[in-house]
């Protein structure tokens, strides 16, 4: 990248600053006017001095700019009276007025856009060289100090890039105007006005210096700070678990505490210099006052010089002040820009074509993958790698041997090509491994090591993330999306980003061997149950929440579901006492006393269970059938009761929180309320409290609860409750609650609950079990398995995967490599998360799926080798041995080491 | 059933017999109700131990399995039995399996639960204490009978 923003701005936006530097300097004589027109308007249209009235417009009105007469009227005469003429001049400013904001507009709008697009192509270009840093980097350089340099850092820049070549251009201009001006009129004079400037060009930029030292700690102490969060948040884990709260916010502290201390010397100095410049700028008129005036007194100096002096230097202060703020201002950029940018780009740093260019052949790789003399040197100078020189015929499986620290681990990531060697090549398909982009590397060949990552997204985003290189069918814009896409594009290749459609379909179906998206998710889900994640899909999509509208095809298979589901219970009576189905006339008692009044699922917030004693909807229907009355009564012995069972335990007992109606917090409000009211007078309370009672009835469950509250009279009263609820329902309340319906799909339910169409009862051994068991059978007689799974590769996995589990995660990774059928598969310790039944079970997988293709499996145990076509030994970095297990586990006294370890 | 009734049983078992109504009214209401159909096991010798039933209605076997696979019936139990409490008292499998011979109506009280409430209420603790001691004394009672017995039978066959 270019060593200094100017020659950075200079080269990708040439063209905008030399049209800004014009604009401004068009801009100038309107300026001028717009300034001396007022002038003319007091002299000669109000006082009318030096005119005689009727006068000719066109000797009139002229305009001096620096001296100069600019007829504004051209060869045309006009007569007119006074009135006429300030009115005439009154128009002319008015319109200037117009022409000068018109100007600024079009600069700042002009300068904005210029800056922004530099600042998305410097954001662009330090992300896209993040993304070309050699893995390595990221051991010295943390993501805390990634981030802000990217975003925070370089938003300055922005601004700054507007004025960059302008801002001097335009008010240096104007200077040199206004010197050469007076140096012609009286070069004394003219030299007096500007005899303080050399002490100000020579005293600012070495105060400056020192504000910019500052300047550039104070980045780096600010990244350090932001790397030190980013830290905290990855380890907070810790922090608890160690009890290091104190010891780390002191650390925290002690970092404030510098950038306090930088920040301070920073505005100490930056006020010196203003302090400075704003003190020698006084002096001039000092001067003038003082020397001149003893020069006129002594009749040296006319009167009149001295004046046009002090003038003088008024008028050059203005650019004066701007060029010196702009100094300042590019000094601060300038450092903004060093220290970032002299970040991105260590050394082994890959040229932009090793990731952005398509390769004219991408066949799949044949032949051999050979290395020479490779060697990797880490960066304590310890051969990790040491001089492996091998030959691998690429329709083989081969299992990388050896202790820890042997260089197995680095030579699967040498061979994926995502470490370079420190010396030695590898060839690969018969050529150069280094030359290849990544075009190839990365569709030809899968590396999966013990940490893969997993992107926050869903499953299915994460299993065909490896398909995603380009966009191969652009989506169909017309009409306004198209024109907004032209401008998409348009944007982006002015501020040189790529200008590829985020919402093409990228996916290369050829590469998973299949022709469509439907197709694909079948692949995709026989991968994954070839590594044995299928039925933790299957749960998930059972689970999984679908939008009917979208897949009515689905919506109806789970609607048939639900019928089979009601069957098998039917049919069987020991299987009936476990699900209370939904019938909107009976009374469910294995639900809340809210969920069968409302008998449906709350959308959005305006039903929420906790709160629907507050709905104002739900209080009316209570009144309307007459519960109010019995909701407070219900609510009155379930506060007492309540308070009977917790009372006597401390308010920050778990029982509380997992049993009680009534939070810790609430309990001696409830307590001093029963105190002061009976069950009688319950009416007589206060609306607070009355409402406090008023929810707790809401969340009995009969059947559950037990306290025999909700009798059959109740019951039937609720489901009044239910009929008016819904034949009620105000419209503005529709979409808030969608009502259970034997015939219809849930959208607000997920597939289990939509199938269930009701309850699981409570108290029946083994409920949970017995109808999940149920639902599965159901399902599978209806050969719904792989569309339910389907369901499950759109289920959320949430930042970083956190909402799976390690193992999970490290099948997901496999499975992401599976997908794109790689001609050689490396694997480095992908399968540690997992119990070794399962890694088992995955490996013996693998080695069949990848007889006569090429598989390169790092094994933490030797003994896993046994299926392989071939084991490398590794020991200290060397390539030891290479053969059949049976041969080396018998001959090889390295193997029988490990093997006797284990 | 409501929670009353289910504090009245349970006051019925000695273990619980002592303690005060409102302790046994949160056992109950924290516990949860279950119901086991004709043929379904409480839970099955060897398995460890996470809760004991109160019956509340019904009857089951208690079946012992030896080591050589036979079955044998030891009990028969129904209403107001209280089985399992070994296994939340102290961390052993199931000594025996118990299935239900009709429908069986049962209250579950978890080790966890019941630990929980015992670390909550000293008095409970006492109360429980006390009666594992009479167990105990029943059992050593039992064992000086049993031996007085088998020496009378040792010194009649010498």
């Amino acid at each position: 990248m270019e060593k200094t923003i100017f020659g950075y701005v200079w080269r990708f936006s040439r063209r905008q600053q030399i049209i800004l530097t014009l604009m401004s300097a068009a801009s100038l004589p309107f300026l001028y006017l717009f300034y001396e027109v007022p002038k003319t308007i007091i002299n000669q249209a109000i006082q009318g001095r030096h005119v005689e009235y009727p006068l000719n417009l066109a000797d009139k009105l002229t305009v001096s700019v620096l001296g100069v007469d600019i007829p504004l009227l051209g060869p045309f005469d006009l007569i007119i009276g006074q009135i006429s003429y300030l009115y005439i001049l009154c128009g002319v400013f008015l319109l200037l007025v117009g022409v000068n904001q018109g100007f600024k507009y079009l600069i700042n709008v002009y300068k904005g856009l210029t800056g922004e697009r530099m600042l998305r192509r410097l954001r662009f270009e330090l992300y896209a060289r993040v993304l070309r840093f050699p893995l390595p980097t990221f051991r010295k350089m943390s993501q805390g100090e990634i981030i802000p340099m990217i975003t925070a850092e370089v938003e300055p820049l922005g601004g700054f890039i507007g004025d960059a070549y302008s801002l001097p251009a335009f008010q240096g201009g104007y200077l040199v105007t206004i010197l050469t001006f007076l140096f012609l009129q009286d070069w004394r004079m003219a030299a007096a006005a500007v005899s303080l400037y050399p002490l100000q060009l020579w005293l600012i930029p070495k105060l400056q210096r020192k504000v910019n030292q500052l300047g550039k700690e104070r980045v780096r102490r600010v990244r350090r700070l932001s790397d030190k969060i980013g830290e905290t948040v990855q380890g907070v884990q810790e922090v608890h678990a160690h009890d290091t709260a104190g010891f780390v916010l002191t650390d925290f502290s002690n970092q404030l505490f510098w950038i306090y201390g930088v920040r301070e010397r920073i505005y100490r100095q930056k006020f010196v210099i203003k302090f400075l410049n704003n003190s020698i700028q006084q002096l001039g008129p000092f001067c003038f006052y003082s020397i001149g005036g003893y020069f006129v007194i002594n009749g040296a100096l006319e009167i009149g010089t001295l004046v046009a002096a002090i003038a003088a230097h008024k008028d050059l202060a203005a650019p004066w002040k701007d060029l010196l703020a702009y100094y300042q201002m590019q000094a601060d950029a300038t450092i903004k820009y060093d220290t970032v940018v002299s970040q991105f780009g260590p050394a082994g740093m890959r040229g932009p074509d090793y990731q952005l260019t398509e390769p004219a052949d991408l066949g799949p790789l044949t032949g051999e993958l050979t290395a020479s003399n490779l060697t990797l040197i880490n960066d304590q100078e310890v051969p990790v790698v040491d001089g492996v020189s091998l030959r691998l015929p690429l329709d083989r499986r081969y299992a990388i041997v050896g202790a820890g620290g042997s260089g197995k681990d680095e030579m699967t990531l040498l061979l994926a090509r995502l470490l370079d060697p420190s010396n030695g090549n590898i060839n690969l398909g018969g050529g150069d491994a280094a030359l290849l982009p990544e075009a190839v590397t990365g569709r030809r060949i899968a590396h999966v090591g013990a940490a893969a990552f997993v992107f926050a997204g869903t499953i299915a985003d994460n299993l065909f993330l490896g398909l995603k290189h380009r966009p191969l069918r652009s989506a169909e814009y017309d009409g306004a999306a198209a024109k907004h896409r032209a401008v998409y594009v348009d944007e982006a290749r002015r501020s040189g980003n790529i200008d590829h459609d985020p919402d093409a379909d990228w996916i290369d179906y050829a590469a998973a061997g299949v022709e469509d998206p439907i197709a694909l998710r079948q692949a995709g889900l026989a991968a994954l149950t070839r590594i044995g994640m299928g039925e933790e899909i299957y749960q998930f999509g059972l689970r999984g929440i679908i939008d009917p509208h979208a897949r009515p095809d689905l919506a109806a298979a789970i609607l048939r579901a639900r019928a089979g589901l009601r069957r098998h219970m039917a049919a069987d009576p020991a299987l009936l006492v476990l699900v209370e189905g939904f019938d909107v006339a009976a009374y469910n008692l294995n639900a809340s006393v809210g969920e069968n009044l409302m008998f449906g699922n709350p959308v959005g917030d305006a039903f929420d269970v906790e709160h629907l004693a507050e709905h104002p909807y739900v209080l009316d229907v209570l009144t309307q059938v007459g519960l109010t009355e019995q909701f407070l009564s219900v609510g009155y012995q379930v506060a007492s009761t309540m308070v009977e069972l917790f009372a006597d335990l401390p308010p920050d007992h778990e029982l509380f929180q997992q049993f009680s109606f009534i939070s810790a917090d609430e309990l001696p409000d409830i307590q001093a309320l029963l105190q002061r009211s009976d069950r009688a007078n319950l009416a007589a309370l206060p609306d607070e409290y009355r409402a406090q009672l008023m929810s707790l009835p809401f969340k009995i469950i009969p059947a559950r609860h037990r306290l025999g509250l909700v009798d059959v009279q109740l019951q039937s009263k609720i489901l009044e409750g239910r009929r008016y609820f819904a034949a009620n329902l105000p419209d503005e309340l529709r979409d808030a609650v969608e009502f259970f319906d034997m015939e219809k799909y849930n959208a607000s339910a997920n597939i289990q609950d939509n199938i269930l169409f009701g309850k699981v009862a409570y108290g029946q051994a083994h409920a949970v079990d017995r109808t999940g068991a149920l639902i599965s059978e159901v399902i599978r007689e209806l050969d719904l398995n792989e569309v339910v799974s389907e369901v499950g590769l759109n289920f959320a996995v949430g930042i970083a995967g956190s909402r799976l589990s390690a193992a999970q995660r490290q099948k997901l990774a496999l499975g992401r490599a599976l997908v794109k059928r790689p001609d050689v598969l490396i694997l480095s310790e992908a399968t540690t998360s997992l119990d070794s039944a399962t890694q088992a079970r995955i490996m013996a997988s693998l080695l069949a799926e990848f007889e006569g293709r090429c598989l390169i499996w790092s094994v933490q145990r030797a003994s896993m080798a046994v299926g392989f076509d071939e084991v490398l030994v590794m020991r200290q970095g060397r390539l030891m041995d290479r053969g059949a297990y049976a041969e080396l586990s018998q001959n090889n006294e390295h193997v029988k080491e490990l093997l006797a370890s284990e | 059933m409501s929670l009353n009734e289910e504090v009245e049983l349970l006051r019925s078992i000695p273990l619980f017999a002592n303690i005060e109504p409102s302790k046994l009214k949160l056992l109950a209401f924290t516990s949860e109700r279950l119901a086991f159909q004709e043929g379904q096991s409480l839970f099955h010798q060897g398995d460890m131990g996470d809760a004991a039933y109160l019956v509340v209605d019904g009857t089951a076997d208690v079946v012992i399995e030896g080591p050589d696979g036979g079955k044998l019936t030891v009990a028969q139990i129904g209403r107001n039995a209280f089985v399992g409490e070994i296994a939340i008292l102290c961390d052993v499998p199931r000594t025996a399996t118990i299935t239900a011979t009709t429908n069986l109506d049962t209250l579950r009280i978890s080790k966890e639960l019941f630990f929980r409430l015992v670390n909550e209420f000293p008095t409970m603790a006492v109360e429980i204490m006390r009666e594992l001691a009479r167990r105990q004394e029943q059992s050593n009672l039992q064992l000086t009978e049993a031996n007085r017995r088998l020496r009378e039978l040792e010194s009649a066959g010498a």
